[in-house]
């Protein structure tokens, strides 16, 4: 009697190792570094206490990869490298090598292979960002392109050390932003509220958890033609597009009233200040694919006067904390407009509650 | 192959200097006799459709591996009519090592399995530190998920699930490295794999782990759990390396870089152009350490900052994560289990108080952080606020108890 075969499960093992992969002389020096230095843009150098060396050289990649240029990549790194490499949180690849020597030859193939070497210090690194159009169920816009097309635009910037601190740009399709925050961040922003398929909504959503995700108590159940449903109070609407993921039928996406918005001054780490959010600098500008001209107009405007003005170290939310919003927006050109101003829970600390004014 | 559908818009992304995804994607499209090629040729289709009509065509749905709830991003196209080859076009997660390193051998693997079971288009990484596997369909999820498991990779997470987590270079390559960012992110994660792999908590939970207050990974803000390296002893100062660099580069120079930049104005320049440390004021933000990387270094006295709740906007708006624990020592094998508990009593407070939908931030925000301190067993300290209460709308009448509380525990730390 034959026996069915048992299907296989799964073997839960989790995060896997990296010592086993990492180049050696990380392996073997493993939390016993003494300091590095940068010898040029896209070179790290570090040095161990037992005074062994690891170059490390950045590259710029477009994340989304076909497996030729992820072996192209190895290729690179198995005939100029030492075989070993890693990725950042923003998808920069790096190729750590064990001598000076091999530094040179490895940034000559990857910039010959067109893959940029950059992105260290006080440079615009690699643009995070999310799915978009290629992948996400609720995208607003593309994310892969927006990222080409800014990095093209911003592809000097990238190679050179010239900002005066690090800046870390982010894309988001949608509100649920998750490109996170950035010096310059731009995110979707819808402008109406969503368009309901009455029709649809009773089979596809489960109506109360819904009710329960608006942000502002906006939508509630109702009957239209007999059907139950869902309306929104247009009038209380955000446009968040919060109710979009979990009932699709509120379709919150518009090819002209989904506009991108433009944020500024957000930072992650503690370094000298605590972390900030990023701010709303300009919103309205149009969902214009493949090549987005009039949001790369802006973000170039912003750090036009960043670059120019800001002190060494100085992020973008430290620089603008200097010189005063007044003057950013002056300096930038950018409109200040009522939208500014935050009117949602705990808005009153960002007021001016001082006779600190700027001229 | 010849591509079957027009791209123009797409193809105005294969210009200019950076690295073109959409080149990658066709050059997917046109391998000849690869089984993913008629795949990627609609994939392509769909997406210049995305850029024409500027709206997006995927929906959800309900794919996965057996054995697990999650991990797995399915995606049925709703314009499948128009392009049925890439009617489904699953994403697997898949956890990276911690730190992210990889040698050739590897990656070359990876590919090869992804050649075979799926489209050839891998992200590497997700916003939440995923290696992606784009473009399964629902047949070929289980055996891509099988060859990858077979080598040592294992599924993400996704939905209502401890999610996959990332953790810094720290000590493979880092001076700044204040703990072992690669070891608390395995032990952590692969003690609550269950959690991870069978979705059942209200709401997402990511941990984080970066190796200092430069926060490489983004915890503070990005995850649920932050984990960032600090130290509690002095600042290391080679003084010798530190008058160089006033010879390199100026006193002027050191004092608007470096003096004038310290956020607690713990560091002045002496006579004798040595540097005044401030110890007791200094918060470990890494600011002076980054810019004379030679001359300064964290302490021995090494351990973590814990912050909970960073999220971003939905549902209550943005949340940075607060101190939850101001300092924990993570050297012995018992201090990384502590680690561990505490993040396994944090997730089961969330499981049982957290409402649907509500990340661990917004549910402490509505019950107060004083409420889930004590339902996870964690004392007050006033690392954990920016400044006493201004309102004065408040009952006090336990504080002498309170009162008898802290006297106590400032006896057993004097002990």
């Amino acid at each position: 009697m034959s026996q069915a075969q048992a299907p296989r499960m799964p073997d839960e093992c989790g995060v896997p190792d990296p010592l086993p992969l990492m180049h050696p002389v990380m392996r073997e020096n493993f939390g016993k570094w003494d300091w590095h230095d940068r010898p040029r843009p896209g070179v790290l150098h570090h040095v161990a206490k037992s005074g062994d060396e690891i170059w490390t050289v950045k590259a710029g990649t477009q994340r989304q990869m076909d497996v030729y240029t992820v072996r192209k990549l190895c290729d690179i790194a198995d005939e100029y490298g030492d075989g070993h490499v890693r990725f950042t949180a923003r998808s920069n690849i790096e190729f750590m090598v064990d001598s000076e020597a091999k530094v040179q030859p490895l940034i000559d193939k990857l910039m010959d292979e067109g893959f940029p070497v950059g992105g260290t210090g006080n440079s615009i690194s690699m643009i995070s960002h999310t799915q978009g159009w290629l992948h996400c169920d609720i995208p607003g816009t593309d994310a892969s392109g927006v990222v080409k097309a800014l990095m093209d635009e911003l592809y000097q910037e990238f190679l050179r050390e010239e900002m005066p601190n690090r800046v870390k740009i982010t894309t988001s399709c949608c509100q649920i932003n998750c490109g996170g925050q950035g010096d310059i961040a731009i995110n979707v922003q819808h402008t109406k509220p969503p368009i309901i398929n009455h029709d649809l909504v009773a089979n596809m959503c489960e109506r109360p958890a819904v009710v329960a995700r608006c942000p502002v108590a906006a939508i509630r159940p109702a009957m239209v033609a007999g059907k139950p449903t869902l309306e929104v109070d247009e009038k209380k609407c955000i446009c968040c597009g919060a109710c979009y993921p979990p009932c699709p039928p509120m379709q919150i996406n518009d090819p002209v009233n989904s506009k991108l918005a433009i944020w500024v001054g957000g930072k992650h780490s503690s370094t000298r200040t605590k972390p900030t959010f990023h701010k709303l600098v300009v919103a309205g500008l149009p969902n214009n694919a493949p090549r987005w001209p009039e949001v790369a107009a802006v973000v170039k405007k912003i750090l036009k006067a960043y670059k120019e003005d800001g002190r060494p170290w100085e992020r973008m939310s430290e620089w603008i904390d200097r010189i005063g919003w007044p003057r950013f927006f002056e300096m930038t050109g950018l409109p200040f407009t009522k939208y500014h101003i935050e009117d949602w829970r705990g808005g009153r600390s960002a007021l001016n509650t001082s006779g600190h004014v700027h001229f | 192959m010849a591509l079957k559908h027009e791209t123009p818009l797409l193809d105005q992304l294969e210009s200019g200097p950076w690295p073109s995804f959409v080149t990658g994607l066709k050059r997917l499209a046109e391998s000849e006799g690869k089984q993913y090629a008629p795949m990627m040729q609609d994939l392509l289709g769909q997406l210049e459709y995305s850029y024409k009509t500027r709206k997006g065509f995927w929906k959800g749905g309900t794919v996965g591996v057996r054995g697990y709830g999650g991990g797995v991003i399915p995606r049925f196209s709703e314009v499948a009519d128009k392009y049925p080859e890439s009617s489904e076009f699953h994403t697997l997660r898949v956890q990276p090592p911690a730190g992210m390193h990889y040698d050739t051998k590897t990656l070359r693997t990876l590919c090869d399995i992804w050649e075979e079971h799926g489209s050839g288009l891998i992200a590497f990484h997700g916003q939440s530190g995923d290696i992606m596997f784009q473009g399964a369909t629902t047949e070929s999820t289980q055996a891509a998920f099988d060859a990858l498991n077979e080598i040592g990779f294992d599924l993400g997470g996704a939905g209502a699930a401890v999610r996959t987590s990332m953790s810094c270079v720290g000590g493979a390559r880092c001076e700044q490295s204040c703990f072992n960012e690669q070891k608390a992110h395995r032990m952590m994660i692969n003690a609550t794999l269950d959690d991870m792999h069978r979705p059942s908590l209200p709401y997402k939970f990511k941990f984080k782990f970066s190796g200092c207050a430069n926060d490489c990974v983004n915890a503070s803000h990005r995850s649920d759990f932050a984990v960032l390296g600090t130290w509690r002893d002095d600042i290391k100062v080679d003084q010798d390396k530190f008058k160089q660099y006033i010879a390199e580069r100026g006193r002027k120079e050191i004092n608007d870089q470096v003096v004038n930049m310290c956020p607690t104005r713990a560091l002045s320049i002496n006579d004798d152009d040595t540097l005044d440390v401030d110890n007791k004021s200094c918060v470990k933000c890494m600011h002076c350490i980054n810019v004379l990387t030679k001359a300064l270094s964290p302490g021995d006295d090494k351990g973590v900052t814990i912050l909970m709740g960073g999220k971003r906007t939905l549902k209550i708006g943005d949340l940075m994560g607060s101190v939850i624990v101001p300092f924990k020592k993570l050297e012995t094998e018992e201090d990384f289990e502590e680690l561990v508990e505490l993040g396994e009593a944090c997730i089961e407070f969330f499981a049982e108080n957290a409402l649907e939908h509500e990340r661990i931030g917004e549910m402490i925000e509505r019950i107060g952080l004083v409420n889930f301190l004590e339902g996870v067993g964690l004392e007050v300290d006033p690392n954990m606020i920016s400044h006493p209460r201004t309102s004065s709308y408040v009952r006090t009448d336990g504080w002498d108890e309170e009162v008898a509380k802290w006297e106590a525990r400032k006896g057993v730390a004097a002990e």
